[in-house]
């Protein structure tokens, strides 16, 4: 069942259409219900490898639908802890629950200031409005 | 740009049903509705209904309009009689292929050809070009609306009655007169539906009414992969033949028709390289022009939703093209390991 359109509160947003929740030095990345919708059915998540290093701005991984691939933009920097090892069988846990069965990263932040600059959920949904 | 695109007599409805509209061949087209893989499923164990209003319908009338297309397209068309339909190459000189096509025999000295939409105005120019006396080209392809209704259950949603494949019939469905070719483009059994234009949306909601899926080109495009069907553009173009295409079948090279000789040659001296059809050995989604290694190039490649893995076709060299060979395909970069296999990548469990 596709999720319903929805940007929480809690979270930080990325205007690449990724989101962070933020938890003490960790946080756990995903991409919003915009990128999934906008990609449709997910069938492969290029994930990265434990311990390598994201950098906020760049390109960590892939996700793709069968029409199209998308690179996923990290929000923040960090060091990989783990990678949601389900999206990696069953992509299509992004488009059912993008925000919680459906992470994709979950990293140690190398600059936790960086999540000053992220969007809250007001300026991420005006932002899309304006796509 | 947005100005320029043509709209299909469905256009209200696909967006009235929520369809996701992308530009395609000169049209605003529906490349899905609820989602490429659920329709992909709904053809393979029910049926889906696909507007293809966009193809082009050229006529080909007259007491020379037989011999005249006998020498353009690649098929024997004299093998066809009235109620017959037939796949088919219009072939350029260096036997490439202008556009892969069905050629329908209305009666006698009346062909009817469907086309790709994006090859409409390049094979009625090629054909216009060439006609003889008492043989007339002329492009209807406005004055139509094009359905198909394709899958395991097309034919008992629709009321209509089984018959053998690459036939067609004049009929009626739920008051619309119709043209009922037995053809498709999913590898399911089927029917497409010609009706005048103006009838196409009453046709259209006839068909949705009785229970049958609306499918985009999105699903499209997976189902004719998973079953080897090239597509106009990417597998086969002018510059690629049919012999290395493996459309030897649809070449009466004991006919003439243009090209002829260099498919004749092709075919004995072997061709430099062919068109397999492949499927991942790993998770990866292989996309229209990623390298082969080895030397080759993918000309399609999706994820099948049947199977759940990266399928496509390619051109690589003979050697490499037998069942079970390994290839390594540069996945952005990232060799992924993928196997040659039998035509079709996909068939229905028996």
């Amino acid at each position: 069942m596709p999720a319903a359109e929805s940007y929480p509160d809690d979270l930080r947003y990325h205007p690449e259409h990724d989101w962070a929740r933020v938890a003490g030095e960790e946080a756990t990345l995903g991409v919003t219900w915009f990128a999934q919708d906008s990609l449709g059915e997910l069938v492969h998540y290029e994930a990265p490898n434990v311990g390598s290093t994201v950098t906020k701005d760049s390109s960590y991984g892939e996700v793709e639908s069968v029409k199209a691939v998308s690179d996923i933009i990290a929000p923040l920097s960090g060091e990989v802890l783990e990678v949601n090892a389900r999206v990696v069988e069953e992509p299509e846990t992004v488009n059912d629950d993008p925000y919680g069965e459906g992470w994709l990263i979950r990293i140690r932040m190398s600059d936790p200031a960086e999540v000053d600059a992220l969007l809250d959920a007001d300026a991420y949904r005006a932002h899309i409005a304006e796509q | 740009m947005e100005a320029t695109l043509k709209r299909t007599p469905l256009f209200e409805r696909h967006v009235a049903l929520g369809a996701r509209m992308v530009p395609f061949a000169g049209y605003e087209m529906p490349v899905q509705y609820e989602g490429v893989i659920p329709e992909h499923k709904a053809v393979r164990t029910d049926a889906g209904a696909f507007d293809v209003s966009h193809m082009g319908e050229i006529h080909v009338d007259g007491p020379s309009a037989q011999g005249f297309l006998q020498a353009m397209l690649s098929n024997d068309v004299d093998r066809l009689a009235d109620g017959d339909a037939q796949y088919t190459l219009l072939t350029n000189e260096t036997g490439g292929i202008v556009d892969d096509l069905i050629a329908y025999r209305l009666g006698h000295g009346q062909f009817y050809l469907v086309v790709n939409a994006s090859n409409r105005d390049a094979v009625n120019g090629w054909l216009k070009d060439r006609e003889p006396h008492g043989s007339e080209v002329r492009d209807a392809s406005d004055e139509y609306g094009l359905v198909a209704v394709q899958g395991p259950r097309a034919l008992e949603r629709l009321g209509l009655p089984d018959a053998p494949s690459f036939t067609h019939e004049m009929g009626e469905l739920d008051g619309i007169e119709v043209m009922i070719a037995r053809t498709g483009y999913t590898g399911e059994k089927g029917v497409e539906l010609c009706c005048a234009e103006d009838e196409t949306g009453a046709l259209w909601d006839a068909i949705l009414a009785r229970g049958v899926t609306p499918c985009g080109l999105g699903a499209r495009d997976t189902l004719r992969l998973e079953v080897c069907y090239p597509l106009h553009g990417n597998d086969i173009t002018p510059e690629t033949d049919a012999i290395s295409a493996g459309l030897g079948w649809a070449c009466a090279l004991e006919t003439e028709f243009t090209g002829v000789d260099a498919l004749r040659r092709i075919k004995a001296e072997g061709p430099t390289r062919k068109l397999v059809p492949f499927v991942m050995e790993e998770r990866s989604v292989p996309r229209q022009g990623m390298p082969i290694e080895g030397g080759g190039e993918v000309t399609s490649g999706t994820h099948s939703p049947m199977l759940d893995i990266g399928i496509g076709m390619g051109y690589v060299p003979p050697s490499s093209a037998a069942p079970d060979t390994e290839l390594v395909i540069d996945v952005r970069g990232k060799p992924r390991r993928a196997r040659v296999v039998k035509k079709p990548i996909y068939r229905k469990e028996t």
